[in-house]
């Protein structure tokens, strides 16, 4: 069995239907509340990402399995104007719309395994794991 | 309508009749309607068929008021709208069939068809036109319901004021709360002002980043922001996320906010003898 779910992001709404949707995965993946918190936090910034800089995307869900070790895979995907400087974005405190600045390398912090991919004017895919322990 | 096909259908009336209603009984399950009682149901479609008649009767292109009633009622205790289209549906499949068999020309056929559609659909319509403004309106009215449960400030004693805050806060949200903060703290003559996150599920660095901007906002107007309801998962999302919260006080919870905050305008809480 395959737990999974895909939520499109177009409003603010979906990034509450999206992080609740990882929650309940986590949940019932057998996550910890804080791993629960985690997962859920990270959800919110890629999808508040997507709906940000990109207009709309999506946020797939899903449970992922190596080697007898179980984890949930978040994959944020948007066809948006896609990252200039990746190596800058995921420096601390870099932001070009007045937030923070602290949502993906805050993401990477959040979860175990993290990969951007993303071209300018085409997109971006952002993958990212957190292991069941 | 021609009198005709008003001839016909009142003719051949049991016949739809009882075929409308083997119809319904397949579309049962469909509309969600499996918990009501057999008979209840079956009420409901005699009452919505001989409806369906009144309008043919009266010759009307449009849902008299008995049937607009009996729409609001259903949808009221729940059925969907989709039950009445579907009925309407398929009383108009089935008049068909049974104008059909009555051998006319082709062309007569086709008119009363065509006669048919253009009595049926308005009706539809309008009826789903309808529905919709009702649905709009519902939720025009909980958004400003919503709107109003969003960020109170509460007065609770002399300088002391609380903001709890329950549920997501999105960009909309948050302006209220900086607002109200603002007009509140100057209102109420707060010198602290408690933000209790306790119900807020998730705190993200748009949140964060909120609450840090309302926090400053309220200093600069002479007050101070305490941040309390501070979940231990809450705490390690933050750290992790790499938020400075450490311009304003945090406490876990709102009891020991309000201890801060009575100490910071020289007052405790003391047990009476």
């Amino acid at each position: 069995m395959n737990i999974q779910s895909c939520v499109e992001v177009r409003n603010e709404w979906d990034i509450v239907k999206a992080r609740q949707s990882g929650r309940n995965i986590a949940k019932e993946l057998g996550f910890g509340t804080v791993d629960q918190a985690r997962i859920t936090t990270a959800i919110s910034e890629l999808a508040r990402n997507i709906y940000l800089y990109a207009g709309s995307g999506e946020v797939a869900i899903e449970r992922v399995e190596n080697g007898g070790k179980f984890g949930l895979k978040i994959e944020a995907s948007d066809s948006g104007p896609g990252i200039k400087d990746i190596r800058k974005v995921m420096e601390d405190g870099f932001t070009t719309s007045g937030g923070l600045g602290a949502g993906l390398p805050g993401v990477k912090r959040l979860m175990d395994e993290f990969t951007i991919d993303s071209k300018e004017n085409e997109g971006t895919v952002i993958t990212s794991i957190k292991w069941l322990r | 309508m021609d009198k005709l096909v008003i001839q016909l259908l009142n003719e051949s009336r049991e016949r739809i009749y009882t075929r409308w209603m083997d119809e319904m009984e397949r579309v049962r399950d469909e509309h969600r309607l499996q918990s009501i009682t057999d008979t209840a149901y079956e009420e409901t479609n005699k009452e919505l068929f001989e409806i369906i008649y009144t309008h043919i009767e009266q010759n009307v292109h449009r849902p008299t008021d008995r049937m607009t009633e009996f729409a609001e009622h259903l949808m009221k205790i729940g059925w969907r709208l989709s039950y009445i289209t579907q009925g309407l549906q398929n009383f108009r499949r089935i008049i068909l069939a049974v104008l059909l068999d009555a051998n006319q020309s082709n062309e007569k056929v086709y008119s009363m068809y065509d006669e048919i559609d253009r009595w049926i659909d308005p009706i539809v319509n309008q009826l789903i036109n309808e529905s919709a403004k009702n649905w709009e309106n519902t939720v025009s009215i909980q958004k400003v319901a919503l709107q109003e449960l969003s960020a109170p400030l509460i007065p609770v004693f002399e300088n002391i004021s609380v903001m709890p805050l329950i549920g997501t806060i999105d960009t909309e949200r948050a302006k209220l709360i900086m607002e109200n903060l603002l007009t509140g703290v100057i209102k109420h003559r707060s010198q602290v002002v408690l933000i209790d996150i306790t119900g807020v599920p998730v705190v993200d660095t748009m949140v964060a980043h909120h609450i840090i901007q309302a926090a400053e906002a309220v200093r600069l107007v002479g007050a101070q922001c305490i941040l309390v309801g501070i979940r231990p998962e809450i705490a390690q999302t933050i750290v992790n996320l790499g938020i400075d919260l450490g311009q304003f006080p945090t406490k876990s919870t709102l009891f020991k906010g309000m201890k801060t905050a009575l100490e910071m305008t020289k007052r405790k809480m003391i047990e009476i003898e």
